[in-house]
This record gives C-alpha cells, sequence and structure tokens, in this order.
C-alpha cells in the first residue's frame, strides 16, 4: 500500500441508512432521504470509494477467501489481512448527506510488541484526514493495526 | 441532552446485542466496504485462517457502542470519538456498552462533556475500551 493515498467519498443517504441498519441503529427514521449526521464511525466507509481497497474482491487480484478451497490464495498468512487495535475519530464538524469529502490517508508510525496470546506483534497507524471541496477540515482519524505472528489464543 | 441534567458520574448503559448474528456480520461487511474473509466466512476461518470461525468487525462493535453515546447526545454533537479494541467479539455474543461522565466543561462557548466508555460480553470480558466528547445542549 502506499504511504499516501487520496479518494473522494460522496456521502449518500442511503449509504447512511443501511450502515445504521449495519450497527442497530435505529434513532432516524429508515427512509434514506434523512439529512441527519451520520453515525461516528460512518467515516470509515470510505473504503467503498477506494478503488485499490485489499479487503475486497477486485478484478484481477486473487482473493484470499474460501471457493473451492479454504483460501484461493496459496500460502495465506494465518491472519490475513491483520486485526484491528485502535480506532480514533475527531469532528470539527458531523459528516452529512451531501457531502462530497476529499480523504487523504498517511502511513503513520510503526511499532513492535511481543504477546503471549498471538506471538508477535507488528502495529501500524494510518491517519486519515476528511475535507470538503473548499479544503475545510471536517474530521480526522486514526486507526491502528496489528499483523499478528499467529492467530489470537481463544481462552 | 441538555447540560442540566448532566452529572460527573452519571452512567449511561445500553444493551447493544442479544445474541449476535452472523448476517449482522454480513451487513457490515456491505455498508462499510472491509470484506475481510475473518468476519464472513466460516470456511476459511476454521482452514485456512486457524479461528473456530468468523468473528466481528472491530468497527461493528465500535459502531454499535458509539449508540450509547449518539442515543443521548446526538450524532451531530459528537466531537471526538476513540477505542482500543480488547477481546474479539463472537456471533452469539450479548453486548453491553456503558459511558461514564468523566468531565463537563465549557470550551469555547460550548458545554463538552467527556464520558469513559467500555462495552463488555456476557462473560463480563472488556471486549472495547475508549473515549468520547459530545456536546450538550444549554
Amino acid at each position: 500500500m502506499a504511504d499516501e493515498k487520496t479518494v473522494i467519498f460522496p456521502v449518500e443517504a442511503t449509504h447512511i441508512m443501511m450502515f445504521r441498519r449495519s450497527i442497530g441503529d435505529y434513532s432516524v427514521p429508515d427512509t434514506g432521504r434523512e439529512t441527519a449526521a451520520a453515525p461516528p464511525t460512518f467515516p470509515r466507509a470510505v473504503a467503498q470509494f477506494d478503488p485499490d481497497y485489499h479487503l475486497r474482491i477486485r478484478p484481477g487480484v486473487e482473493w484470499f477467501g474460501s471457493g473451492k478451497s479454504p483460501s484461493g490464495v496459496k500460502g495465506t498468512p494465518p491472519s490475513s489481512g491483520g486485526l484491528h487495535a485502535e480506532q480514533h475519530f475527531e469532528f470539527i464538524r458531523p459528516v452529512r448527506p451531501g457531502d462530497v469529502l476529499t480523504v487523504t490517508e498517511k502511513l503513520g508510525k510503526t511499532w513492535e510488541k511481543e504477546s503471549k496470546r498471538a506471538g508477535k506483534l507488528i502495529f501500524t497507524e494510518r491517519v486519515v484526514e476528511y475535507r470538503d471541496p473548499q479544503g475545510e477540515l471536517v474530521c480526522v482519524s486514526r486507526g491502528v493495526s496489528v499483523k499478528t505472528e499467529r492467530p489470537v489464543d481463544q481462552k | 441532552m441538555k447540560a442540566s441534567q448532566i452529572s460527573v458520574g452519571d452512567t449511561f448503559e445500553d444493551v447493544l446485542v442479544k445474541d449476535l448474528k452472523r448476517t449482522q456480520l454480513v451487513m457490515y461487511a456491505g455498508t462499510s466496504g472491509d470484506y475481510n474473509p475473518l468476519h464472513t466466512d466460516d470456511v476459511y476461518c476454521r482452514e485456512a485462517a486457524g479461528y473456530p470461525g468468523v468473528f466481528a468487525h472491530g468497527m461493528l462493535t465500535m459502531g454499535m457502542t458509539g449508540r450509547v453515546v449518539t442515543d443521548r447526545f446526538g450524532a451531530e454533537n459528537v466531537k471526538k470519538y476513540g477505542v482500543r479494541f480488547t477481546n474479539q467479539v463472537w456471533p452469539g455474543d450479548d453486548l453491553t456498552g456503558k459511558a461514564v461522565v468523566e468531565a463537563i466543561r465549557e470550551e469555547n462557548g460550548e458545554t463538552l462533556v467527556d464520558l469513559a466508555i467500555t462495552t463488555t460480553n456476557q462473560k463480563g470480558d472488556v471486549v472495547l475500551t475508549g473515549y468520547a466528547t459530545a456536546r450538550a445542549e444549554k
């Protein structure tokens, strides 16, 4: 993945409606025509607009999920794609239907740690800025993902 | 929520989900765009990834937990929301989200409420810890 990339994120009412349903949020009428602010974790759904997002089936790229065999990719690491360790959002203003956000993701720090439950852990931080067409900052998010040496032991 | 209705130490608690269904994980994959098979593909999990089965996106747990804040303050009033994922969430889990008022303060003419957040499963294991800051009505 590149150290920095920019994606345009058109924020649509129907997308927010479906997102609300998926997190069990029925605080807003379920019409897909509402203008209410999106839930605070919605900005991560920008993944839908990233042409190279690695956790979606893409033309010409082998998918690591199951089909005829348990994984479509030989030699897949046991916890392919890593796990999510932390996520933070800070809002200058809410995200609303009709926003067209320019989203820039930058690679942040990386660090390692030893864990009893999953072996060596490699943490990677990504900082994402969401700006309106005037260049004004709307939201900043910071995510930390972790690649584990082996699947996390279940107690 | 009005600032006058809130005191430091107040606790807000909601049952977020009972008996989490695999279909909910599929719904979240579809809306978020995170189609990682770890969350939707039992065969991949068991036979390729070494997990007992699919487990929830951390962001699904964070999204459900956010309702404890947004149901009371409104999504438009959330200024900050951050979490650490401390344990995996599995189909069948019951989750309860809790937010404790840690501070009420004035900043740039707004009344802000700082909340400490935890989500626990049916065994009492903490699956998420975090914080939020929300604007309260005058």
